[in-house]
């Protein structure tokens, strides 16, 4: 760099010199170590992708594929899940997930869209202090935790007696107790982010609703969750995309059901994401059809759970309600 | 009331308060039902020897959590040490030097479906890179055509080895737990660093500051508090984290600590043992209680309340520091 004219030799002018060819190449080479940083990110994407492919799709790190030996029509819509007998339909698996979310869904939607109305319209700020980190905590118990809360309590002392009115016996494992648990856990996810939602509503329109002569339950119900369902919507998504993929719960409290198609929530499941579990802490040899049929429904797993987090996000996108 | 319909409405209204509040209450009831039948179940078996002690399969009374105890420190120390970093730097690249790129877009949107992936995913994905390496360490595959002859690991000095592939070691469980929480991180740190003002930023690039000096000394700096309690934050979400651990191989039943290491003193006089750790096997806290809860034996069952206690203590530890650490610095920094 060309020296600067200097009015007076006391001034220390070494700050306007420093930047000399060295520091630049520093300060260039720094915003490459953090550009790699954040590029991290998307090999993890690629990573996960890649694995899941190697391993289920074509395999390029030696070996075959699942699908290169088991049929992906086979795999899709088969209603068998044998490995010993090599019956490796998905349909098992993917109706226990199902059936999971599906009551984890039941239970943490209501709850938690009525906690995100309730803290956002009618607690007090004061309240509001309170309840939201408190309803926080039930997302930082760790997952392994709601399932022995599962096993122990709500089967045993919840289901059992409420079932046992109308005749109905409960098995140890069961889907109802981990959908619940599963419901209860993603409830603050559910409130927070609808929370978020309406609070995005703009005050005008609540305004607007109460000079009308609305009450709080007008404004509430009939202005402003229709004004921000699409964010619900996304949150609703995003909820049972996480039911989907919840894992440790469902394995402890859930069970393994081996015996093929089932919809009784009261008997045993056996989720995709437990059937991983399974596999994996079992001694399966690398390489066997066993283990690669791990990926194939690791894959399956992410399939759903990726595009249900897409459609949130597009939704989110599209049928946002834009106000001045 | 004048008007026969507004006590309809009136009612229904009421109702509806009603319902939302009872749901609010209810999910917090269920808390507190939780936590109850845990302590009720666990706290008898609550002592020191269950934190110094080791699992025990023949006698439930003697089973202790040391091993997880340890095992959870080594997962948390290495997982800060690789996430915290390329975190921390990434949230930099996004939020000070890409002014609104396409590849700072992609990076973002990126980031939202990383977190939406199933932890259970990367388990697998540790599985494969870190702990088997696609088997390309294995006999007569890959590495050993390539090298020549069969590549166990290296070897360096002071007696360090590092296995190859990474096996089911404390390594391999802390990269994959850094790879699941790397999203948190670095969505955490991008929210610290928008809230310092612009102003700071202007004031010291007038000032004759680089970009690098700027983010040095006043940016991260002013953001600290603000990173630090995201980083507790995403740890205490990784330090409960059990599926993945269980497909990286944690094991479910170990009477030992990496490097052997079991007071924190020997962290001093054992040096070799500290160098040794993260190429140990291991088992974590939520591990442990798994493996306790999923036994038949009723007595194995409250010791898996006992192992939660624990395990919730240590979290609301880590949570009441978030806080402290986030409160403390609201009430000193002004702009």
């Amino acid at each position: 760099m060309e020296k600067l004219p200097t009015t007076s030799e006391s001034i220390p002018t070494d700050g306007l010199f420093r930047r000399s060819s060295w520091s630049r190449f520093v300060e260039s080479q720094i915003q490459n170590v953090m550009l790699l940083c954040a590029s991290l990110s998307i090999l993890t994407t690629v990573g996960i992708v890649f694995v899941l492919l190697n391993e289920s799709v074509y395999n390029v790190t030696g070996g075959t594929a699942f699908f290169q030996e088991i049929s992906p029509w086979k795999f899709l819509t088969g209603t068998k899940w044998h490995w010993d007998s090599g019956d490796f339909g998905v349909w098992p698996l993917l109706t226990s997930t199902l059936q999971v979310a599906l009551i984890g869904g039941l239970v943490s939607i209501p709850l938690g869209l009525a906690s995100a109305v309730y803290l956002s319209e009618y607690a007090t700020p004061r309240t509001r202090r309170i309840i939201k980190p408190t309803l926080e905590l039930l997302a930082g118990i760790p997952t392994v935790v709601y399932g022995y809360f599962a096993l122990i309590f709500i089967t045993p002392y919840v289901l059992r007696p409420l079932f046992g009115l109308v005749g109905l016996e409960v098995g140890v494992f069961n889907g109802l107790s981990a959908g619940i648990v599963v419901g209860i856990m993603i409830i603050p996810m559910v409130a927070s982010l609808s929370e978020d939602a309406i609070r995005a509503v703009p005050q005008s329109l609540r305004e607007a609703a109460y000079a009308l002569g609305s009450n709080r339950f007008d404004v509430s119900a009939r202005v402003v969750v229709p004004a921000a369902f699409s964010g619900i919507m996304a949150a609703c998504l995003l909820a049972i995309s996480r039911a989907i993929g919840e894992t440790m719960a469902v394995v402890i409290a859930g069970g393994q059901n081996t015996s093929g198609l089932s919809v009784n929530p009261l008997r045993e499941v056996f989720t995709m994401t437990s059937y991983i579990v399974n596999v994996s802490s079992s001694d399966v040899e690398a390489g066997s059809l066993e283990y690669k049929s791990l990926y194939a429904v690791a894959l399956t797993l992410f399939c759903m759970t990726l595009t249900m987090n897409i459609l949130s996000q597009w939704i989110m996108r599209r049928f946002r309600e834009t106000y001045q | 009331m004048t008007n026969p319909l507004l006590g309809g409405a009136k009612r229904r209204g009421v109702w509806f308060e009603y319902a939302c509040l009872l749901a609010t209450w209810s999910a917090l009831f269920f808390l507190a039902v939780l936590l109850l039948v845990i302590l009720w179940q666990g706290t008898s078996h609550l002592s020191w020897e269950f934190l110094t002690s080791f699992d025990d399969r023949i006698t439930p009374e003697k089973a202790g959590m040391l091993a997880g105890l340890w095992g959870s420190f080594w997962l948390m120390i290495l997982t800060i040490l690789f996430a915290v970093p390329v975190g921390v730097g990434a949230a930099i690249y996004l939020e000070e030097y890409s002014a609104d790129s396409r590849l700072a877009r992609i990076i973002q949107v990126n980031l939202s479906n990383l977190a939406g992936v199933p932890s259970i995913v990367y388990g697998i994905l540790g599985l494969t890179v870190f702990v088997r390496t696609f088997g390309i360490f294995s006999k007569g595959a890959l590495v050993e055509r390539l090298v020549g002859h069969h590549v166990e690991g290296l070897y360096f000095a002071f007696g360090l080895h590092i296995p190859l592939p990474l096996k089911t070691t404390v390594i391999s469980g802390a990269l994959t737990l850094s790879l699941l929480v790397l999203p948190v991180i670095i969505v955490a740190t991008q929210e610290a660093l928008r809230s310092v003002p612009p102003s700071i930023r202007h004031a010291s690039l007038a000032l004759g500051a680089t970009r690098w000096q700027t983010i040095w000394r006043q940016v991260l700096p002013a953001s600290l508090p603000g990173i630090i309690t995201g980083i507790i934050l995403s740890l205490s979400r990784a330090i409960g984290e059990t599926a993945p651990l269980i497909m990286v191989g944690a094991a479910t039943f170990l009477r030992a600590t990496p490097g052997d290491i079991e007071t924190p003193a020997q962290m001093l006089t054992n040096p070799q043992g500290v160098m040794n750790a993260p190429f140990d096997e291991y088992t974590a806290m939520p591990i442990m209680v798994y493996n306790w809860a999923k036994q038949a034996q009723r007595a194995y069952q409250d010791i898996a309340s006992a192992g939660i206690i624990v395990l919730v203590v240590v979290l609301l530890a880590m949570n009441g520091l978030a806080i402290f650490i986030r409160n403390r610095s609201q009430q000193h920094l002004r702009w």
